[in-house]
């Protein structure tokens, strides 16, 4: 009897994944080669779906923009969390601080992130915070056009809402380092950067693979914020694949989700052989 | 250890961080309070709760209250699946059995799949098998997804800290493995498991891409603020901002409270 415990005790989480997320992966494969018209869904086996996928420059674009944001948020998420998440650690001394600062870091992750990304319109809007304080200053005379619904708007949403997943798992990888590593370097005659180089950075590396990892994911699998930051100017696979969804186009959405999908996974399968990350569970 | 003056930079560089993470919220939660003849910015043109008023009114936007209860709802349930779900796996992972590496892997492959992707294939599987979707059907088994491999990685982490002399010392003392785990086990990992349904409220709650083709036809909360962006262009915008975040916060604040008060029943 206790020899089935195991199975008994997972059963529930296997059945989950099992309904909703193995059939419903296997079924967004099986539909991408579905025929479809106007009105309805036909079973078949065509390869047109991906035939339109591979052949549309406008197909194309838009998984290099999808790319250039990850990128791009990547680049900027992780040049601010490993700072912040370094300061935790090593700069702040007080235990319950810097408990409170983590805790501080981690609160919006609790929150709504349509609600934050809303938070950006008083903001950045023709007639917001920034351009009224910056006209008031004489800074500039005309209202900068760029600041929403634009690249630039997308991207500070993203930097907004993904930065913790950075900071968590580095900060976590951090705490583990031995101070008296530290120390020793420090003995031996090595400088800040030294140490930093040498020593903290290769012993941060599994923290900062899995924040890579959460935060290119968000980003490739996002629509919302891209539909809501870019005011429609702008487009991502994913609002891609909720437009043809919308438009009741089925197997092109779904040619599209297996598309995003190979490219998440060569993303994570890349990241995986540079980091090692299960040292870390 | 940095200099001085680089400890003053990180020191700055935090600080921003704070504003930047949090004054946008905070805007919004000022501007939420706008007089009636208020716009989306500032300045406040007086005062009032009109906005708020303006939420439960049905013209101004969808059946709220509706969407609301259904959130809640939606978040309990999800929440009580996911401590229930993970607790059990994680007390079977503990030890390597058939199958064990495999499921771990299925559990992470549901963090890295995107979450617009499992809301498609949920929605076209119900489409396929003609199933009507419902947000207590197919848009809890796709907030299920994301929360349990969360629920589950707490409890990785719980039990690499765990002492097990305590369980050997019940089941020594004759303790069945029932007994062990409700006596012992429980009590010693409470605050944790108010972590992960923290977890599962919270980002139930707050969902919208594994929801958005999964819910049918009875929106959730998110879902109504995903489709009122476009079309309200008023700060009842912000109020219904300000209301969510308040949620949250309080099911954030009672659950540090309740761990907090575990904790200190337990003396430690």
């Amino acid at each position: 009897m206790t020899r089935l415990f195991p199975w008994i005790q997972t059963a529930p989480l296997a059945l989950v994944l099992a309904v909703f997320l193995l059939v419903p992966v296997g079924m967004l494969v099986v539909v991408s080669f579905y025929d479809y018209d106007a009105f309805s869904l036909i079973p078949a086996f065509v390869l047109t779906n991906y035939q339109e996928l591979f052949t549309s420059p406008v197909t194309w674009q838009t998984y290099l923009k999808t790319i250039y944001f990850a990128g791009i948020t990547w680049a900027v998420t992780l040049g601010i969390g490993f700072w912040i998440a370094y300061h935790l650690a090593f700069v702040v001394q007080n235990a319950t601080l810097r408990m409170v600062l983590f805790i501080l870091c981690t609160v919006p992750f609790w929150t709504s992130n349509l609600i934050r990304m809303i938070a950006w319109v008083p903001f950045l809007g023709r007639n917001g915070i920034l351009n009224s304080t910056l006209i008031g200053m004489g800074a500039i005379e005309q209202p900068l056009e760029f600041l929403l619904f634009s690249d630039f708007s997308v991207i500070l949403a993203f930097v907004h809402l993904y930065t913790l997943f950075m900071v968590v798992p580095i900060f976590n990888t951090m705490m583990r380092i031995d101070r008296r590593l530290l120390e020793a370097a420090r003995d031996a005659g090595a400088g800040f950067w030294q140490t930093l180089w040498c020593v903290i950075l290769p012993l941060t590396k599994p923290g900062i693979g899995i924040g890579s990892i959460f935060v290119v994911v968000l980003v490739m699998g996002d629509f919302a914020t891209v539909r809501l930051m870019s005011g429609g100017q702008s487009a991502s696979v994913g609002l891609m694949i909720s437009n043809q969804y919308g438009a009741m186009q089925y197997p092109a959405a779904a040619a599209n989700a297996v598309g995003l999908l190979l490219m998440v996974l060569l993303v994570v399968a890349a990241m995986l052989r540079i980091v090692d990350i299960r040292r870390e569970l | 250890m940095p200099g001085r003056v680089a400890r003053l930079l990180l020191g700055a560089l935090f600080g921003a961080f704070m504003l930047f993470l949090y004054g946008p919220t905070l805007t919004i939660t000022i501007l939420s309070f706008q007089g009636p003849d208020g716009g989306l910015t500032f300045p406040m043109n007086g005062v009032s709760l009109h906005w708020f008023g303006r939420l439960f009114q049905p013209q101004a936007v969808g059946d709220l209250g509706a969407a609301m209860t259904r959130t809640l709802l939606l978040a309990a349930m999800v929440t009580a699946t996911t401590v229930v779900v993970s607790l059990a796996a994680g007390m079977a992972f503990r030890r390597r059995f058939a199958g064990s590496t495999v499921l771990f892997y299925l559990t992470v492959a549901s963090l890295i799949v995107p979450s617009l992707l499992v809301s498609l294939g949920i929605g076209l599987m119900f489409n396929l098998m003609e199933w009507e979707p419902a947000w207590y059907s197919s848009a809890f088994g796709a907030q299920l997804t994301w929360t349990l491999p969360f629920g589950l990685l707490i409890m990785f982490a719980v039990f690499n800290r765990f002492d097990r002399s305590w369980e050997e010392a019940a089941r020594d003392m004759g303790a069945t493995p029932w007994q062990s785990f409700w006596h012992v086990v429980l009590p010693i990992i409470a605050p944790s498991v108010v972590g992960i349904a923290l977890f599962g409220f919270t980002l139930s709650f707050d969902e919208f891409a594994r929801t958005l083709l999964t819910a049918g036809s009875g929106n959730t909360l998110p879902l109504e603020i995903l489709g009122m962006t476009t079309t309200v262009t008023t700060p009842v915008l912000y109020a219904l901002g300000t209301v969510s975040t308040a949620v949250s916060f309080l099911v954030i604040g009672g659950a540090l409270i309740g761990m907090r008060l575990m904790r200190k029943r337990r003396g430690i």
